[in-house]
């Protein structure tokens, strides 16, 4: 008898060396919480010709999912490709969604990258194994590989018309030399048989049937339900507190402390106290009862109107240049005309449908958890920093995600779980409300941002200044960290892609006062709010066309190498060669959404326009066209909405459709309503009924998605279709009403 | 004691009258499909039917349910193939899905109410709804596939 690993790497006993050759459905069962969380079974298969797949001699397809399905659908569509290119017949697929392992490669689904950073690891790994099978047939058969051929499933060798399954091969594959990269032979784009095709994703008929299980859905046995009490000032402590209250509530059974988080906060439990309870609303009652005194600490004075103040002061002033194109001062000082303007975005929540949720169970020194994250690597690490065990004690299940936008990258809740099972000595479900979620979350950055131009005689810019203020991300990692990350000036502010002779960034400090994070495109958000809607200013003050103007300033087809410029700029971590910043292709999908939009013909009426914006991100181009209808009141309507993709080769053109659809209406929320704000250091907002989101009725009615056709590499579509549609939206309600509104959210402007 | 029916099973509650049915639901009666996302009653993730209305779990107490027909998204049809979950499969509705339970049992309430909704009953009728993904527009349409009207 000896021990054996599943496809997780999870050491499975009582197995045979024989049986490893067999199918082993099932040893899941293994897996403690395996009954009640209807997870697929961790099965150790037969063959493993990677570790994302696993062949058993039955036929059965296992493919490792490793990424986190938050609704791009990508725990389907990267399995679509290994499963493409093993020439694998789909039915016989199972997927299982991989729990927390470096093995795997980064299983932070974030930035966009899925497809981008796996697309090729997919494609190897099934093609690497489809060789192998190929390669065991002609051994069975005594006849050259390059004569069998694989196709769903089956080899063939058609010469002698001996056909054999995958499942028949696996034994002799599995005893195949890997091949070398160079051996293996890929598809064609004719040849492919799921990428580029509409597949249904794996969940979709459970999600319309309530089956999905999400972390809010997570049990293991024996759990208990937790609530945390936290300070409503962020970096406040626990003085003291009186939980007599909230014991007599039915269902409580004690509470517990979990201690303060230590500067810098990353992703570290934020401390409080817990009312533990046997099942959730006595947990969330029991809270409500509980008597804290905090100490406050050095951000109780946090107020959003000071604090924006501060911000747009430095936005006025000369801050440290990151980009320093030609000579923008004496350019400005010989322009015809120069025009500036300010622009605001405030903090904003992420406000995923499914508030943060884990359940986690400490015992024999090791965790295991099921949750909703979208980093489970991150989770490893976070429990572990907290508990003092080593991450590979942690198991990170993941489930599926009820909405991420980054907020699930930070697994503090996760460490909530972990450390309160340590001390009850149960299993424990930490579940956040939707006022924690809004109060405690890690904000999308407040940003005031300053741009100044001087034109020529046509009214084009030959200096442009954009300077934007915001706190870090940065802060999450070094609590002195004020200016912007080269990854957040990454992200629309220095690597403006106009051509303009004479072009400055620059960055100013900021101090945070709550956690600030990723959400969703990031700083994209302002910086794109800012240049598309002086684009669009400097565009009406020459009287010219904005789509016209926008395409001369943006300028002749070429690529931009901002690092020869001299200027540190990240693209995404990605070489420039392989993802040049090519205004090619920024005009073309500003070219296709003028003329699927109707650009041309529909000339602004009193009440109804058309507006553009369109922007890089992610490597990925997008103009958005948005037409608005404002009526006598003010009230905003958006009829239409048009967003042409240019993301490269498209694997799943129908999610695509789905993420630029989102994407319009997330842009919306941001545009029109959304708003976090502080007073005396405490986040104001509480629920949806003060954090108002685009609900039906406000979301823009149809939708068109127009997907440019592309051979290019792979590049990102869960984020960039968020950044033009602010400013387009902007843009379109200055056509129609000629109110410019350089301050979001819409919704505090007065249009008419 | 608290009776009620849900999904057409006797059930019995003798726990705090206060608590809202979604928790009953959730962590009682272990049906997770009914989900929670503000507890307020602002965003319909939580939505079922009492007596064939939708009604907000989370912020109806199961003092108000005796005596009642519940029905939750596990229950709105044996097989999971009511015509309004086919809807939502053939347009693909889901993106993350948490919110589409609700969606759906709101979309079912609706077309009991008005067979044929035009867009101006269908905003009123799930304006309570939130989808954070963004999955509106399929929404519509999927309701309009159901009531069988013109997208």
């Amino acid at each position: 008898m000896e021990p054996t690993t599943n496809l997780s790497g999870e050491r499975i006993q009582n197995v045979s060396r024989r049986g490893f050759l067999e199918t082993l459905f099932g040893a899941g069962a293994l897996i403690l919480g395996a009954q009640v969380v209807p997870q697929e079974a961790q099965a150790a298969v037969a063959w493993q010709p990677s570790v994302y797949l696993g062949l058993d001699t039955n036929g059965a397809i296992t493919i490792v999912t490793h990424r986190s399905e938050m609704g791009t659908g990508i725990r389907s569509v990267l399995p679509m490709v290994a499963a493409d290119e093993l020439e694998a017949d789909w039915k016989l697929v199972k997927l299982e969604q991989a729990i927390g392992d470096e093995k795997y490669g980064s299983q932070n689904t974030d930035g966009s990258c899925s497809i981008r950073d796996f697309y090729d690891a997919m494609r190897e790994a099934g093609a690497s194994a489809r060789l192998m099978l190929e390669r065991a047939a002609a051994q069975k058969w005594g006849v050259p590989a390059s004569e069998c051929k694989a196709s769903l499933s089956v080899v063939t060798h058609a010469k002698s018309g001996k056909k054999a399954g995958y499942g028949e091969l696996v034994t002799l594959a599995s005893q195949q030399k890997a091949p070398a990269k160079s051996e293996l032979k890929f598809k064609s784009a004719a040849e492919f048989r799921y990428i580029g095709k509409d597949l249904p994703m794996v969940d979709r008929d459970d999600l319309c049937r309530g089956k999905g299980t999400f972390g809010m859905d997570a049990k293991m046995p024996g759990m208990v339900y937790a609530s945390v009490l936290r300070s409503p000032v962020y970096g406040g402590t626990l003085k003291s507190f009186d939980d007599a209250e909230a014991k007599k509530v039915k269902g409580v059974s004690q509470t517990a402390v979990i201690p303060p988080f230590k500067a810098p906060h990353m992703f570290q439990a934020l401390g409080g106290v817990a009312v533990i309870a046997d099942n959730t609303w006595s947990a969330m009652q029991g809270r409500k009862k509980l008597n804290a005194e905090w100490d406050a600490g050095v951000h109780s004075s946090y107020d959003s109107d000071v604090y924006k103040k501060e911000l747009m002061d430095a936005a006025r002033k000369p801050q440290k240049a990151f980009r320093n194109q030609g000579d923008f001062d004496g350019a400005l000082a010989k322009a015809t005309k120069t025009h500036e303007a300010d622009y605001y975005v405030p903090l904003l929540a992420h406000a995923a449908m499914e508030p943060p949720a884990a359940v986690a169970e400490f015992k024999d020194g090791k965790v295991t958890t099921w949750t909703a994250t979208q980093n489970p690597q991150a989770v490893q690490e976070a429990v572990a920093g907290a508990l003092g065990i080593d991450k590979k004690n942690v198991i990170c299940h993941v489930t599926l995600l009820g909405g991420g936008f980054g907020r699930k990258s930070k697994p503090d809740y996760v460490v909530e779980a972990a450390l309160l099972s340590k001390q009850i000595g149960k299993p424990v479900k930490v579940v956040w409300s939707r006022e924690e979620d809004l109060q405690f979350d890690y904000y999308h950055a407040v940003a005031a941002m300053h741009c100044k131009a001087g034109v020529d005689a046509k009214g084009k810019p030959t200096a442009w200044l954009h300077r934007s203020v915001f706190p870090t991300i940065g802060s999450t990692f070094d609590a002195k960290a004020e200016y912007g990350q080269e990854f957040e000036l990454g992200m629309g502010l220095v690597d403006l892609p106009f051509d303009i002779p004479n072009l400055r960034a620059e960055n100013g400090p900021a101090k945070n006062h709550v956690r600030i994070g990723w959400m969703r495109a990031v700083a994209n958000i302002y910086h794109a709010f800012a240049t598309h809607s002086f684009v669009d200013e400097l565009a009406h003050a020459a009287g010219r066309d904005p789509v016209e103007y926008l395409l001369d300033v943006v300028g002749p087809a070429r690529k931009i190498d901002l690092k020869a410029q001299g200027v540190a700029y990240w693209n995404n971590g990605q070489p420039i060669d392989k993802f040049p910043l090519d205004t090619g292709r920024l005009r073309h999908v500003i070219e296709v959404a003028a003329e699927k939009s109707g650009w041309a013909k529909k000339k602004p009426t009193k009440g109804r326009a058309l507006g553009i914006a369109a922007h890089r991100s992610f490597l990925t181009y997008v103009a958005t066209v948005v037409e608005v209808e404002v009526d006598s009141n003010g009230r905003v309507r958006i009829p239409e909405v048009h967003m042409v993709v240019d993301a490269g080769l498209v694997i799943h053109p129908d999610r695509v459709r789905s993420q630029m659809e989102g994407a319009a209406v997330f842009g919306t929320s941001i545009a029109m309503m959304g708003e976090i704000t502080a007073k005396e250091g405490k986040i104001v907002q509480r629920n949806f009924n003060d954090y108002l989101v685009a609900r039906m009725p406000e979301a823009p009615v149809k939708t068109h998605v127009h997907i440019v056709a592309s051979n290019e590499a792979p590049a990102g579509v869960g984020e960039p279709g968020v950044p033009p549609v602010a400013p387009a939206i902007a843009n379109a309600i200055f056509r129609a009403t000629g109110k410019r509104v350089r301050e979001l959210p819409i919704r505090k402007q007065k249009l008419v | 004691m608290i009776k009620l029916t849900l999904n057409g099973a006797a059930r019995q509650f003798d726990g705090d009258p206060e608590m809202p049915l979604l928790w009953f639901v959730r962590d009682i009666a272990d049906l997770s499909g009914t989900k929670f996302g503000c507890g307020a009653g602002l965003c319909g993730a939580c939505t079922v039917h009492i007596d064939g209305a939708a009604a907000r779990s989370c912020v109806t107490p199961m003092s108000a349910v005796a005596g009642k027909k519940v029905t939750t998204i596990e229950g709105l049809s044996p097989t999971g193939d009511h015509p309004v979950q086919k809807a939502w499969m053939q347009v693909n509705v889901p993106q993350c899905g948490y919110c589409q339970s609700g969606q759906i049992m709101q979309a079912v309430a609706l077309l009991k109410q008005k067979a044929k909704p035009n867009d101006a009953d269908i905003d009123s009728a799930m304006q309570g709804n939130i989808c954070r993904c963004g999955t509106y527009q399929r929404i519509r349409e999927a309701i309009k596939i159901a009531a069988g009207v013109k997208a």
